[in-house]
């Protein structure tokens, strides 16, 4: 057994809780860029586009994320790519995220009246000066606090991302916990550390709700 | 040449169809008060004017532009010879008075943002409203938000300005600021088409009245005419039952 005081373990942890972070970002930014991608293929009436995204949903939401992590680790493998866990885990999340955040979104755009798709076509806009001008201005006030809503969900995803061997938190804990033979107080630090990242972030999504309808 | 040419006109949602072959010419500066009871057609026919509703067939031009529902190019440019105006206002909430009127001309017409804005402080001036150039939609009452709506429709300085029972979403007593503005663009020689339930304002203003019945013209003349000597039974009823409700 080695020998691990407190500070070593909160220490080991912290550094790992950077690549939470970090894959947390990339899963976010990731799944906000194909997300809206997504979205706005969804909205162009493009021929089966609609159907297409839908079962793109569809397939991301009714598929277990660690089971989403384990095909892309092997499955990239298996194309002859050779996959880092970093690679694998943050494709995994982003495709991940990017069907989740496509369908929050869609329903924001969904809420926003009829008329006012209408009122910018009188005016003889185009589809992207509607979504740019009209549509998506009025709807990312509605998707905010969802969105980073959202988030906590995709910190707390980042976990299942131990399986394929990216040393984030979990993983960190776990080895930790397997040297020292303390799992109990090991796994304690890390749900605190866990707690402590996602707690402000849900509080802000609160927040930030409480605001859009005091507007109203 | 007429400035609106509809011709054969058919439309239909599913099995239903709404519009039966409706066969309408409107000459430059003619104000046309559309005029029915609710499921006739009225505001369909004139959302067809402006291509938010397709129809099946028949032919439709405005300015000399045919309408072309699959030609997006063909389909923004009869937009900017026809103006609309809505029931429920429509303005763009986060955006301020000012901006929901300058901001078609500015994308579609690429007009430079001085001139833009001295239009639209005239448009706005136009209707009464000179001083709500940084104001919210929110913060006007419906009269004022609808007479905004009537300046942003103008600002794209439309050959046809199209009217969907713009004063049936207001309290009686902002109905009439907003027809008076109609009113003067009418006098100024402004094309209107009007689907309205103010008879007494369609009298007064309209050059001819068309009552529509089951999705066709059923009568269409002047509002002496219309007004005066009804002659089939289903617009003698239609008036008669106005007049039952009106004490």
């Amino acid at each position: 057994m080695v020998d691990f005081s407190l500070w070593d373990i909160v220490r080991n942890l912290l550094l790992a809780a950077r690549w939470t972070v970090g894959l947390s970002l990339i899963a976010f930014v990731g799944g906000s860029v194909v997300g809206l991608l997504l979205l706005v293929l969804r909205l162009s009436k493009l021929p089966g586009m609609d159907t297409l995204v839908g079962a793109y949903v569809q397939l991301f939401q009714g598929v277990p994320l660690l089971v989403q992590l384990f095909l892309a680790y092997y499955g990239l493998g298996l194309f002859g790519i050779n996959t880092s866990p970093w690679v694998a885990a943050g494709l995994g999340l982003t495709l991940y995220a990017s069907a989740f955040l496509a369908e929050i979104w869609r329903g924001c755009v969904a809420s926003i009246p009829l008329g006012q798709w209408e009122a910018s076509q009188s005016l003889a806009l185009s589809f992207y000066e509607q979504l740019r001008y009209i549509i998506l201005p009025q709807a990312l006030k509605i998707a905010v606090p969802p969105t980073v809503g959202f988030l906590v969900q995709v910190i707390k995803g980042t976990a299942l991302a131990s399986v394929i061997g990216f040393m984030e938190l979990t993983k960190v804990g776990k080895t930790i916990a397997n040297a020292t033979f303390s799992p109990f107080l090991i796994f304690s630090c890390v749900a605190i550390m866990y707690f402590v990242l996602c707690y402000p972030v849900s509080l802000y999504a609160k927040r930030l709700e409480r605001k859009i309808h005091a507007h109203r | 040449m007429p400035i609106v040419d509809i011709a054969g006109l058919r439309k239909s949602y599913g099995p239903n169809e709404v519009l039966k072959g409706i066969d309408l010419q409107v000459s430059p500066g003619e104000v046309i008060a559309i005029i029915g009871k609710s499921g006739s057609g009225k505001s369909t026919l004139l959302r067809c004017i402006n291509g938010l509703e397709e129809f099946q067939s028949g032919s439709l031009r405005v300015d000399g532009k045919p309408l072309l529902h699959n030609n997006a190019a063909a389909m923004r440019e009869l937009r900017q010879h026809v103006g609309m105006v809505f029931q429920s206002f429509n303005l763009f909430p986060h955006l301020t008075v000012g901006k929901n009127i300058m901001l078609a001309p500015g994308l579609v017409k690429k007009k430079d943002s001085a001139a833009n804005e001295a239009h639209a402080r005239q448009l706005l001036d136009r209707v009464g409203l000179s001083e709500k150039f940084d104001a919210f939609g929110e913060q006007l009452s419906g009269g004022q938000q609808q007479r905004v709506a009537i300046a942003r429709a103008l600002a794209m300085e439309p050959a046809v300005l199209l009217c969907d029972e713009i004063t049936s979403a207001l309290d009686p007593e902002l109905v009439g600021e907003v027809l008076r503005v109609v009113e003067s663009l009418a006098n100024e020689g402004m094309t209107l088409l009007m689907v309205t339930h103010e008879m007494s304002f369609a009298r007064k203003v309209a050059n001819r009245v068309v009552f529509m019945h089951q999705g066709l013209v059923h009568e269409i003349g002047t509002p002496a005419e219309i007004f005066g000597s009804p002659k089939t039974p289903e617009l003698q009823q239609f008036l008669g039952s106005l007049q039952d409700t009106v004490h």
